[in-house]
């Protein structure tokens, strides 16, 4: 069968796609998209999970068919997702701070990072520019820095995973407790065991994202 | 294997009909795991996820109609007060990922002795709202569950929502496993205090083939809660009879030995479970009684 769906903002179209076949497999194998990582194909570990219509879901439990005329994001696309989400908070945000600053940099500073955590961006940008991994020439998306940062990355298998799911946690979320955290990335599971540093990088990037508010 | 992508309720009910062996997808967080472990090759697998009715609820005047595939996660965020046992019990569903797709009505289709809600809906007082395109009947959940993984619905049937009762009391709900997250129940224990009637409901799950009522364990602590006017005293339930209600619990669990726990393991948790609970919604049931006094 043929599913339509938008993925990264591109509709895309997936042509003989077997009709028990998971989004999971559609997106490695039929769109050339692998950084959603395959691992126990039963929702246990999280490593696939991906943005279905902006709910962080499995994607080896979406029947391909499920996702017919929905909007997926993935690891891939996470730093645009994040950047448009900048975009946009900047432009709501702008008149407010322009209110609540009366000094010093009230002004929208316009730029590859947004409005928001310009000083941070502009570091960031130095320390490591672009990224042929994300294959957009985009700075990193602020979650994905933090990981560098704060060495939360050992085999890197679970790390696309957990990226998409704390990005969305961030989202909802901007001041997460240590609880918070842990409870949202209950789901996915890192086999080197990293999980004091991966926690150390998600303190990091809600510390810098609320900076840069 | 064909895909049935129905776009309302009526079409999946004549595709059901035309197709009895169709077997309907909604979060996928069961289905989508035994075809990926070629488990289950379906001739037919029927997608319920355009159909939004299915996703929406209303809270009625005594109960809430949940639609089956409202996720786990609307309801712990949304339902806590008319059915706090239920979101307990769905805060516990595995990871927020799969709470984001499963839903009440692929707990009751599965009808695993070990799904989470079960307990919560047996404690609460459910009927599960199944319709064909011969009609439409409501299933008492006591009724529901006739064997492991097995359930009473018709081939041609769906589950369209449940109807679950509002709560009247305090409700708890109690899971045994080696984590909080990603846990199949080894053992867990729903209780509901109904002070509008003056009774006392119970779920037990993963215990016995399906998920039952503690019923002799009920019928027990009714009379005795009775007796002694603790409806009305608002006195704590003596140790003796929250110990006797213990001890029914654990002998209405007919357990098996497993990779999660043995049968002895299960029967002795599902007793420490009915006991806490008790002592949980009891006391938080005296709370509010003496608050409610102490207003007036």
């Amino acid at each position: 069968m043929r599913v339509n769906f938008t993925v990264n903002g591109r509709p895309q179209e997936a042509d003989d796609v077997w009709e028990g076949e998971s989004l999971l497999y559609v997106l490695r194998e039929r769109m050339g998209l692998p950084g959603s990582k395959n691992a126990c194909e039963q929702g246990e570990c999280g490593s696939c999970t991906v943005r279905l219509d902006g709910v962080p879901v499995c994607s080896c439990l979406v029947a391909a068919g499920q996702a017919e005329g929905r909007e997926v994001v993935t690891v891939e696309g996470l730093a645009e997702f994040a950047e448009d989400r900048a975009k946009d908070r900047a432009k709501n945000g702008a008149e407010e701070r322009a209110e609540d600053r009366t000094e010093g940099c009230s002004g929208t500073v316009r730029g590859s990072g947004g409005a928001s955590a310009s000083l941070d961006a502009a570091q960031r940008w130095r320390a490591h520019g672009t990224d042929s991994q994300t294959g957009e020439g985009l700075e990193l998306a602020p979650i994905q820095q933090a990981f560098i940062d704060a060495g939360a990355v050992q085999c890197g298998f679970c790390t696309p995973g957990l990226l998409v799911a704390a990005d969305e946690m961030l989202e909802r979320n901007p001041d997460p407790t240590d609880a918070d955290i842990r409870e949202a990335l209950s789901g996915n599971l890192c086999r080197c065991t990293g999980y004091e540093k991966i926690m150390d990088a998600v303190r990091l990037a809600a510390a810098r994202q609320s900076e840069g508010v | 294997m064909d895909f049935l992508r129905p776009a309302s309720w009526e079409e999946a009910l004549a595709a059901k009909a035309e197709h009895p062996a169709a077997v309907p997808i909604a979060g996928g967080t069961d289905v989508m795991v035994e075809i990926n472990f070629d488990h289950r090759r379906p001739e037919y697998l029927m997608d319920l996820g355009r159909i939004a009715d299915l996703t929406e609820w209303e809270v009625g005047a005594d109960s809430v109609r949940l639609g089956a595939s409202v996720p786990y996660s609307r309801i712990m965020e949304h339902l806590r007060t008319e059915l706090p046992g239920l979101a307990l019990a769905s805060h516990t569903v595995a990871s927020p990922q799969i709470r984001n797709r499963g839903g009440v009505g692929g707990n009751l289709g599965t009808a695993s002795p070990a799904g989470d809600a079960h307990p919560a809906l047996l404690a609460a007082g459910a009927e599960v709202e199944a319709e064909s395109v011969r009609g439409t009947r409501r299933i008492p959940i006591d009724a529901f569950y006739t064997g492991v993984k097995r359930n009473a619905l018709e081939p041609d049937e769906l589950i369209r929502a449940v109807h679950v009762r509002k709560a009247d009391g305090p409700q708890q709900f109690s899971k045994v496993g080696t984590r909080n997250a990603m846990v199949i129940a080894v053992c867990a224990f729903g209780l509901a205090l109904h002070p509008a009637t003056r009774t006392v409901r119970t779920g037990i799950g993963s215990a016995a083939p399906t998920p039952i009522r503690a019923t002799a364990a009920e019928e027990f602590l009714n009379a005795a809660l009775e007796e002694g006017g603790f409806w009305d005293n608002g006195k704590t339930v003596t140790p003796s009879a929250a110990k006797q209600f213990a001890d029914l619990c654990a002998a209405a669990c007919n357990p098996i030995d497993d990779v999660r726990g043995t049968a002895d393991y299960r029967r002795h948790a599902v007793g420490v479970m009915a006991r806490r609970t008790l002592t949980w919604t009891w006391e938080s049931y005296r709370g509010t009684r003496r608050a409610t006094e102490g207003a007036a």
